[in-house]
């Protein structure tokens, strides 16, 4: 315990944030193995890992690197479709649900990074709420392209079309794989609760090097900021669409993980309304503060589902609690008083709990 | 012919668009906030004007008054609570507080008035006009919409140059520090913004409903995601520019319908926005503002 106190803060941090990750995995496969977990919030279990991830990755965007984006869920679109075109291929192949499930994952990372790029190039060009609205508009063009995509497989490989199945000229016995706005239909469904775990570890473990790297640094230089940095030789341009690539990677992978929960998929699913609402995640968790993030994803992935019992309240419901918590966490004298009533209970000399929204983000962790 | 029409049927779309812009632009102008709730008033704008004309069976010209009023109302109270303890608040967490009020009043329209859509009534009797024997033909709402954008762009612009409170606006949109100092009282002019933005959605939800009739608790999305991008288009916070990037953009969607194709529309509009911004990376008639160090 003295050798734990003794470390940096940011490792410290680190290792809280992992273990939270851990403990809540074994607790939830102790939980699932003794059948405690009732079947609706077992077929949530993949989807909140799907969000964890998109909201880590999304932190990277918004609150290390300081860039609001408001299309984030166009890369988690394009990652998913990835996925289920790549494992759809690879069934025939004889190989191993993980293993399939493992490629598509990672050719979901590289087609989605592949897109980051592309779409980081000119976005970077601009600032601020300019830069937001164009990342909306490439969100938009993403949807609107997958919503016009068809692809089939046959024996002779892969074929692709903008207009419809028929004209894929397919051979006897092809299958399409995507098909124009009704998405992709019988997935493969290969994901599961470990492999989203792992892919919270991973990503994890790449935006928290990256942020506490040489690179990170200088991410977190520019978003304070921009000229400072690159007076003193900092390539903000590099940084910046740097955080946006691995971001869009992330978002990918765990588009793949999310997909391949289900055994359809459609490309309106991946709209503005989803981008928001991973925006809305990395809000609530505070800014930077990827720890925060992690439990405000689970929360609030679990809470429309437990509020089902009042129907179209929920939503509603929702609502009220997502202005409520932004006005609360906002309201500086409101939260000066809990902070010194939490402080009564608390042992001396310990600062206040990041809770609070604070202009730059929160710590990082 | 054909491209006449597209033309036209592109202007009356884009003056819709173009009033559903102003009321984004002005609130962006002068609270520097993005108000995703704005296309969710449209909506109710919608919805009061068709409840007034279907249940309580007065004329239409009534809806609209009700509308606006209603809305403006709305307007006022949603500033009031949700916005105004914000002022001081990170602008995300305005953005966000913002979302969460698009997403309360979707989910209280479908609670209100369900999820089936409902049939707007017409908002104008007058028959369409026939131009060049027949082969042109304009529709009584396209020519109702488009004058209604030029006397709510007039309207606007005469109030805001010529009375004091558009002054007021103004300067607070300049510099609100400075403002405050020549006795402006801030507040009660950003409150007054939202209380325009949120007539003039009223407006647009009525004409937006009467060109495409049919009416759900999620009609206001859309049009406002493509009205909050013609405002960046034509240069946000700026009101000619919001107008003529509201008209652009509909006549590009309806040139990339009519020509290109119908389901990548959207994808070209965005693409056309994405190009513009490229160019000039502050809208069209936005004034690029230099950082000063």
């Amino acid at each position: 315990m003295e050798k734990f106190k003794s470390l940096p803060a940011a490792t410290r941090s680190t290792i809280i944030t992992y273990a939270m990750v851990v403990i809540a995995f074994l607790i939830m496969q102790g939980l699932l193995s003794v059948g405690a977990v009732s079947n609706s919030t077992q077929g949530l279990l993949v989807p909140i890992c799907a969000y964890i991830c998109m909201a880590i990755s999304l932190n990277l965007v918004v609150g290390i690197s300081g860039e609001l984006s408001l299309g984030h869920a166009g890369f988690m679109s394009v990652g998913a479709f990835t996925g289920v075109v790549v494992s759809t291929a690879l069934a025939g192949s004889g190989t191993s649900g993980p293993v399939r499930l493992l490629v598509a994952i990672f050719a979901a990372g590289v087609s989605a990074a592949i897109a980051g790029l592309l779409i980081g190039i000119p976005v970077m060009r601009l600032r601020g709420d300019y830069l937001a609205i164009v990342t909306l508009a490439f969100g938009e063009i993403i949807k609107n392209l997958l919503n016009n995509l068809y692809v089939g497989l046959d024996v002779r490989g892969l074929h692709f079309s903008m207009s419809d199945a028929a004209s894929l000229g397919m051979a006897e016995g092809g299958k399409v794989v995507i098909n124009g706005p009704q998405g992709a239909v019988g997935i493969d469904m290969i994901s599961s609760f470990t492999a989203g775990f792992l892919l919270i570890l991973f990503t994890l473990f790449v935006v928290l090097n990256l942020v506490n790297s040489r690179s990170g640094r200088a991410i977190m230089a520019v978003r304070d900021n921009r000229i400072a940095a690159e007076s003193v030789g900092i390539n903000t341009t590099k940084y910046r669409l740097m955080a946006f690539v691995v971001s869009a990677a992330l978002a990918g992978m765990a588009g793949a993980l999310y997909a391949m929960n289900y055994s359809a998929i459609v490309p309106k699913k991946f709209d503005f309304n989803t981008s928001i609402l991973v925006l809305v995640f990395v809000v609530l968790g505070g800014m930077g503060n990827i720890r925060g993030g992690i439990i405000s994803a689970t929360l609030l992935t679990v809470l429309p589902e437990k509020l089902r019992f009042i129907g179209d309240f929920r939503m509603l419901i929702y609502a009220i609690v997502l202005i409520a918590v932004m006005l609360v966490s906002n309201n500086r004298a409101l939260m000066e008083r809990l902070h010194g009533l939490a402080g009564r209970f608390r042992k001396k000399g310990r600062a206040p709990s990041p809770a609070v929204a604070s202009k730059d983000g929160g710590d990082l962790s | 012919m054909s491209f006449l029409t597209a033309l036209i049927n592109g202007i009356s779309l884009g003056s819709v668009y173009a009033i559903i812009a102003l009321g984004y632009t002005m609130v962006y102008g002068i609270a520097k906030m993005l108000n995703f709730a704005h296309g969710d008033v449209i909506m109710v704008g919608g919805y009061l004007c068709f409840c007034t004309v279907q249940y309580l069976g007065l004329p239409t010209l009534a809806g609209v008054i009700l509308a606006v009023v209603g809305c403006t109302a709305l307007g006022i109270v949603v500033e009031g609570l949700a916005y105004k303890p914000l002022r001081q608040a990170p602008s995300l967490a305005v953005l966000i507080t913002a979302i969460g009020v698009s997403y309360f009043l979707q989910n209280s329209a479908l609670l209100i008035w369900g999820a089936d859509p409902k049939a707007f009534p017409s908002a104008v009797s007058f028959p369409s006009v026939k131009l060049f024997d027949g082969q042109l033909i304009i529709n009584s709402i396209t020519i109702v919409t488009v004058l209604a954008a030029v006397l709510v762009m007039v309207a606007l612009t005469l109030f805001t140059s010529r009375t004091k409170m558009g002054k007021a606006m103004r300067a607070c949109s300049e510099d609100k520090g400075a403002a405050q100092l020549m006795g402006i009282n801030v507040d009660r002019t950003i409150s007054m913004v939202f209380a325009i933005g949120s007539g003039l959605a009223a407006i647009a939800g009525v004409l937006l409903c009467s060109a495409y009739p049919t009416l759900t608790p999620t009609t206001g999305s859309m049009p406002g995601i493509k009205a909050f991008t013609a405002a960046v288009f034509g240069g946000i916070g700026s009101i000619p520019g919001a107008a003529l990037g509201g008209v652009l953009l509909g006549i590009i969607e309806i040139m990339a319908k009519t020509y290109i194709s119908t389901q990548l529309s959207d994808a070209i509009v965005f693409g056309v926005l994405i190009i513009v911004l490229l160019i000039k990376p502050a809208g069209l008639l936005g004034k690029l503002v230099p950082e000063k160090v």
